[in-house]
């Protein structure tokens, strides 16, 4: 086992991946000499060269487009999106065709592409470099939506994203790039996209949530514990498919739900979470799903206050869990 | 525009290297055979049995033209296609019955197994993908196609179909742009009928060519008339060899002519002058193959009308077996989402 961070995580699984399979190749604004802005491929073009870690001029529409034609015949692009702030000109490209091309051609076509994006906010990134485009991206069948935060759940499951057969949309959550290291086990591994894990055992709440307010929730259910209260803490890792098992389990179990997330409160994964729960585990419910998430305005403002007005912290978590469990 | 045909060639046909009077002779009768086709669709829309229908009239020595020039001038080639091309996919073996298939929505159409509109999905065994009809969204596909090829060596060129309508698209500008950039081996086939649905050429751009633009990324730029299947040759040709070769790609615009509205659904009677069309149909395609095989001797009037008949009698027997074919079985529809062993990286 070794220590490393997010960022150091999502190189590692990168790299491991290039080495394994020559197919593989990284493709992106500043991915080259430079590493990416945020390093994920620092040091890429020494051991694969320019031509897999290959400089694009700065159109994300078709950093996109061309990824998925690569992808067609038969090559595992890894497209970079510098900030998920940038994706909306590749909705055409990702929403609209990749998602499509197995479906609309009964599998003759297929489009095994991973598109990294860096997303979220709490680094003052205002509103153009700190957005949650999640929902967007999930709400769309044929595509999978991945969104782990901590070490190993990022390298197992980018290592799973690059070895799909079909389009992943793989985000990773800027603030836990460097600010949450974890241990990773020294030989080759992966996880399965579609299964969440339950980070915390416990039983008289749960709190199904992912990305960097894993951190926030895992840090507002030991603050319950000191009092003796055990909340259940379920990392979703994947957005879609949703693993709607381990939710409906971990609520059966402690029969109260909150779910938490950065992203806006309103028809997102919150939703359909708390959806599912409705639908089949009314009956074990002793409160109403209860959520935090992001208020509904357009994105995590840049001053320090109006960022921390829009954070779902620890203390906003906490403040639910009470309310949730004295309900 | 290009350099013209050669006279110099036998029988004063004008032919470019690399395309005989077998040549002509054979990609005449795909063209009578998709004009038969394409002529039979559209009634059966007005019958009621084709929902939807996009005419290739017009187009047939363009699209043929270039695929018989892709077949020339590389070892290997593959082509993106729009929802005009019918005269491509002909060409690149999907027979009437398959067509028609596509147009009756039935059971056994073997590019989106009718999930899509006709000619849609992909028969990539006979190197055509035509994911989508959102326009221009398959340019930078073909792109990537052949950056995927050059990354494994691979001596190909890759053909990227589409209209006018389509050269406006952001995507394409990019894809260009890429291109060019990386020197891709991509032929860029802009198959210029003039209107972009209802609007004409002059509210979609102000240069009087498309092919000027290439320019402005730094590839070669021609434009031909597309209703003459030896200049159409010709331009795509040098351009394949050019793109096997790894040269880079280049813009090729055919000048074509649109005769029938921009689909089934559309009415173009509130936005052209029949005149318009009238004069249009001087240079009918098929009309001036026929012509200059007939003066040449290479066709005779017989040789035409039995020609024609058989294509009659194939797409009359396409049709009955099309509409004799089932519709897709309803629970088909849940299937193809995502790759049915996904192993280790799969999901639920």
């Amino acid at each position: 086992m070794s220590t490393i961070t997010v960022i150091e995580a999502v190189r590692e699984a990168m790299a491991e991946e290039m080495r394994r399979d020559e197919r593989v190749f990284i493709f992106g604004e500043d991915v080259g000499r430079r590493g990416g802005v945020f390093l994920a491929s620092k040091g890429f073009i020494d051991e694969f060269g320019p031509a897999r870690v290959l400089d694009t001029p700065l159109a994300e529409a078709s950093i996109a487009g061309v990824a998925v034609g690569a992808a067609m015949a038969g090559m595992r692009p890894i497209a970079e999106v510098q900030f998920a702030d940038f994706v909306w000109p590749i909705v055409n490209q990702i929403i609209g065709e990749a998602a499509r091309a197995r479906y609309g051609t009964k599998s003759k076509v297929s489009v095994p592409l991973v598109v990294r994006s860096p997303y979220g906010g709490q680094v003052r990134g205002g509103l153009f470099h700190s957005q949650s485009v999640e929902a967007y991206f999930a709400h769309t069948p044929g595509l999978k939506v991945v969104a782990p935060a901590t070490p190993y759940d990022v390298k197992g499951l980018l290592k799973a994203a690059i070895r799909d057969e079909d389009p992943v949309v793989f985000l990773e959550h800027k603030r836990t790039y460097r600010s949450v290291r974890g241990e990773v086990p020294d030989e080759d591994y992966v996880l399965p996209i579609g299964v969440a894990d339950v980070k915390r055992p416990g039983t008289n709440a749960s709190i199904i949530t992912y990305g960097l307010t894993l951190h926030y929730a895992l840090a507002a259910a030991d603050k319950l514990a000191v009092e003796g209260v055990e909340v259940e803490v379920v990392d979703l890792r994947t957005l879609k498919p949703l693993d709607a098992e381990t939710v409906l389990a971990s609520v059966r179990k402690t029969s109260r739900a909150l779910v938490v997330h950065e992203d806006n409160i309103s028809l997102g994964v919150g939703a359909e979470v708390a959806a599912l729960i409705a639908e089949h585990a009314f009956e074990a419910l002793d409160a109403p799903v209860m959520r935090v998430a992001g208020p509904d305005i357009p994105a995590m403002p840049f001053a320090p206050t109006l960022e921390a007005a829009f954070m779902p912290t620890t203390e906003k978590i906490e403040a639910a869990l009470r309310r949730l469990l004295t309900y | 525009m290009a350099r013209k045909a050669s006279r110099t060639a036998a029988g004063g046909l004008g032919l470019p290297d690399g395309l005989s009077g077998e040549d002509l002779l054979d990609l005449y009768g795909t063209m009578v055979l998709v004009r038969a086709l394409d002529e039979r669709v559209w009634a059966m829309n007005r019958q009621g049995k084709a929902a939807i229908v996009a005419s290739c009239q017009g187009h047939e020595a363009a699209q043929l033209g270039s695929v018989w020039a892709m077949r020339a001038g590389a070892p290997a080639h593959f082509s993106f296609t729009y929802y005009r091309d019918l005269a491509v996919l002909t060409a690149e073996g999907l027979t009437p019955t398959e067509s028609l298939l596509g147009f009756l929505a039935k059971d056994g159409e073997p590019l989106s197994g009718a999930r899509q509109f006709p000619q849609h999905g992909a028969m990539p065994k006979r190197h055509v993908i035509n994911l989508s009809n959102v326009v221009a969204t398959h340019v930078p596909h073909a792109v990537g196609w052949a950056l995927a090829a050059k990354m494994r060596g691979e001596p190909i060129a890759v053909a990227a179909f589409f209209g006018d309508g389509a050269s406006s698209q952001g995507e394409v500008h990019e894809a260009m742009n890429f291109a060019a950039v990386q020197k891709l081996p991509v032929v860029f086939i802009c198959e210029n009928n003039g209107y972009a649905i209802s609007v004409p050429q002059a509210s979609q751009m102000a240069v009087k060519h498309v092919s000027t633009r290439a320019e402005g990324y730094g590839m070669p730029g021609v434009t031909v008339d597309g209703t003459d299947v030896r200049e159409v040759f010709q331009a795509v040709s040098a351009a394949s060899r050019r793109a096997a070769a790894g040269e880079g790609p280049t813009l090729v615009e055919l000048l074509v002519e649109r005769y029938l509205p921009h689909t089934s659904d559309d009415d173009d009677s509130v936005y052209r002058k029949r005149a318009e069309i009238e004069e249009a149909r001087k240079r009918d395609p098929l009309a001036k193959l026929q012509a200059l095989l007939l003066e040449a001797g290479l066709l005779t009037p017989q040789r035409d009308e039995q020609l024609r008949q058989r294509a009659r009698d194939e797409v009359e027997a396409a049709t009955d077996a099309a509409e004799a074919a089932p519709f897709p079985a309803p629970d088909d529809v849940f299937e193809h989402l995502f790759a049915p062993d996904a192993g280790q990286g799969g999901g639920r």
